[in-house]
């Protein structure tokens, strides 16, 4: 009983909100050289799902979702967004690239453009907007982001969660149907990370399709519908929030919360 | 009870600040400072001083106070030519030799009747450099277009003839002229050139960065010198027979091989400062390569290569020189040949000071441009 409920636990197939497949990982392999980052993968993320992803560091979670807009390259296994397979065909990575957005922990703002340029770029060159609509639209997310009055600044003229909150509205330019967090608040000073959160908490309740690698509980608490815990290459266990953080399964993800929630 | 010194005139700054001693300040202290703080400042001023005393006063002397600057007057109102024993016999130096050869250095062998065809394309030459360059003109569209498009057709026509014109062939070009044409040729294609091939350096297909790697490696492992000769007399070995390219032709695609070559070494550097965030950044929005290498990494590592890519422009300004030993005769080697005439034996001396200054003009400008860029595009960090 308690076991089969575990098994369920791990495929996370009840935990779906949305009956539309967005991305869908199965026996995902990946190596760097001997060693073995990613192992035998199975993941599939609904429309509309708020997924954290945490686990130890070296533990795949980042290789993972880079892996799904092919940031890296997979060796073995299939990964789909919305239906189009990932390989080496340049076409289908562009498609897959365009749907979706991705955040970094360090931003990659482009620091030779101002905020407002950062954010036209793909638009212009990769939807084929015009300039002025272009424009228009940026003007709207930074308002979203709530720094409209930075738009004419170079990035490197903001503070970090500003430059966070950029990059996040950047992403949105291009309407993304899943946005990719990699730990977005792990470079951040403290005062900072509340700002760039509350953006993130105000997207997911906007109905976005969220995979965030991230050390926050709190946020995992407050919007996620499935939290997955990731260790050595494989995912351990996945769940509800309440049931991750209240009654753990595994003794490996016991110690790992053990580890971050009395630090 | 004594009087306690009332305590705010104890506190730091209550009181006025003392003048600095003497020392510090005025002349005497900036003398201190930065040329006698420690003996062996000391010593090295002194040694300055001494060769400055050395050798301006005699070259002042030389190329000024006793210099000849004007024609005698049957040459002025051209009766006959001038030569150097129109010089003040003294020690001074004899700038008539200059002011006589003048429209020589400029236009080489360039038929005189001719030459208003040369001072078009280098109006033309000047015009667009600065409106690509100088900051008030805001739309650059017209002035790139001109430039990249328009105006190689045009000074080709203009220079060589044809089509209306008479065709005066490369043989008669030389002079500043020619050195002009032979570096702007060299920086404006060695730059993309060296872009492209930084960029297949970098590239992921192997047969595409074998050959750069090769290219790249091969041009910078042979002098210049060795290129020229070979451009000159094994390249028409290669081409099939009864085909001819003229020599400057060949010269023109020595220079700019060569000079891509070390600009691709340049640009790499300036791509390998950039990190991978650049790139991930601009994947993740779904820009493609080329819009990637175009919008993102260009600009910011091009940017970061600026003193290093004038510094080889500077470079092959210089190295046009070079060309003089396969007989073309560029600036420096027309002011040296006009200063082996028999009329002017003796003016060596002022013929390689004139180059050096006309060089040093040149050369100095670009330095300056660049580092006047290098400030403008200082976004990165600040600024603006």
């Amino acid at each position: 009983m308690a076991t089969q409920a575990a098994a369920q636990a791990v495929s996370g197939a009840d935990l779906k909100v949305g009956t539309d497949v967005m991305i869908e990982l199965s026996n995902v392999n990946k190596w760097y050289g001997q060693f073995h980052v990613l192992k035998d993968i199975n993941l599939t993320i609904y429309k509309g799902e708020r997924i954290v992803v945490c686990g130890p560091s070296g533990s795949g979670k980042s290789t993972m979702i880079r892996c799904i807009n092919r940031l890296e390259e997979h060796q073995r296994g299939k990964i789909a967004v919305e239906g189009v397979e990932l390989t080496h065909d340049l076409k289908n990575i562009e498609q897959v690239r365009r749907e979706v957005g991705m955040v970094f922990q360090h931003f990659n703002l482009f620091p030779h453009l101002t905020v407002l340029e950062n954010l036209t770029l793909a638009p212009i060159w990769v939807r084929k907007m015009p300039k002025k609509e272009a424009d228009e639209v940026a003007m709207h997310y930074l308002q979203r982001v709530r720094i409209p009055e930075q738009a004419k600044k170079y990035p490197g003229q903001l503070s970090g969660g500003q430059q966070q909150r950029v990059a996040i509205a950047r992403s949105l330019c291009m309407n993304p149907k899943v946005m990719l967090f990699d730990e977005p608040t792990s470079a951040l000073d403290p005062e900072m990370i509340k700002e760039v959160l509350e953006v993130m908490i105000e997207l997911a309740r906007s109905g976005m399709t969220m995979l965030c690698v991230t050390h926050e509980m709190g946020f995992a608490r407050t919007v996620a519908n499935r939290v997955i815990f990731m260790d050595r290459g494989e995912i351990i266990e996945q769940n509800t929030p309440e049931e991750f953080f209240n009654h753990p399964k595994s003794d490996r993800t016991k110690m790992f919360l053990s580890q971050i929630l009395h630090h | 009870m004594t009087d306690i010194p009332a305590q705010d005139d104890l506190v730091p700054g209550n009181r006025p600040s003392l003048p600095p001693p003497i020392t510090e300040t005025g002349i005497i202290g900036w003398l201190r400072h930065n040329l006698f703080s420690t003996w062996f400042d000391a010593i090295l001023t002194v040694l300055a001083l001494v060769v400055i005393y050395l050798v301006v006063p005699p070259f002042v002397d030389w190329a000024i106070l006793h210099a000849t600057w004007a024609f005698p007057p049957d040459v002025a109102n051209g009766t006959r030519g001038a030569q150097f024993s129109d010089c003040s016999a003294d020690t001074g130096a004899c700038w008539i030799f200059i002011r006589a050869r003048l429209p020589q250095f400029f236009y080489g062998f360039y038929p005189e009747a001719e030459r208003w065809r040369v001072n078009i394309v280098l109006i033309m030459l000047a015009v667009s450099i600065y409106g690509l360059l100088a900051d008030r003109i805001k739309n650059k569209k017209p002035f790139a277009w001109f430039f990249f498009a328009i105006f190689p057709v045009l000074a080709f026509w203009l220079l060589i003839g044809g089509l209306g014109l008479e065709i005066v062939p490369t043989r008669l070009w030389g002079g500043f002229m020619l050195s002009v044409i032979i570096s702007s040729v060299g920086i404006v294609f060695s730059l993309p050139l060296g872009i492209l091939l930084a960029l297949g350096r970098r590239s992921k297909l192997p047969i595409l960065h074998m050959l750069c790697v090769v290219f790249i490696e091969f041009a910078r492992g042979v002098p210049l010198i060795s290129i020229l000769f070979m451009s000159n007399v094994l390249l028409p070995l290669f081409l099939p027979q009864g085909v001819s390219l003229d020599i400057l032709l060949r010269i023109l695609l020595g220079v700019t091989l060569f000079s891509a070559a070390y600009m691709a070494e340049v640009v790499r550097g300036g791509l390998q400062a950039l990190g991978k965030g650049q790139y991930e950044g601009a994947m993740a929005v779904g820009l493609s390569y080329w819009q990637t290498t175009r919008f993102i990494i260009m600009p910011q590592a091009l940017r970061i290569a600026i003193p290093s890519i004038v510094n080889n422009f500077i470079g092959l300004a210089q190295d046009t020189t070079l060309v003089a030993i396969v007989g073309l005769y560029d600036f420096l080697n027309i002011v040296r040949a006009g200063s082996r005439d028999s009329k002017w034996i003796g003016t060596e001396m002022e013929g390689y000071v004139f180059c050096a200054v006309v060089y040093f003009i040149c050369c100095f400008a670009m330095s300056r441009y660049s580092m006047y860029l290098e400030r403008k595009l200082h976004t990165g960090h600040k600024k603006r």
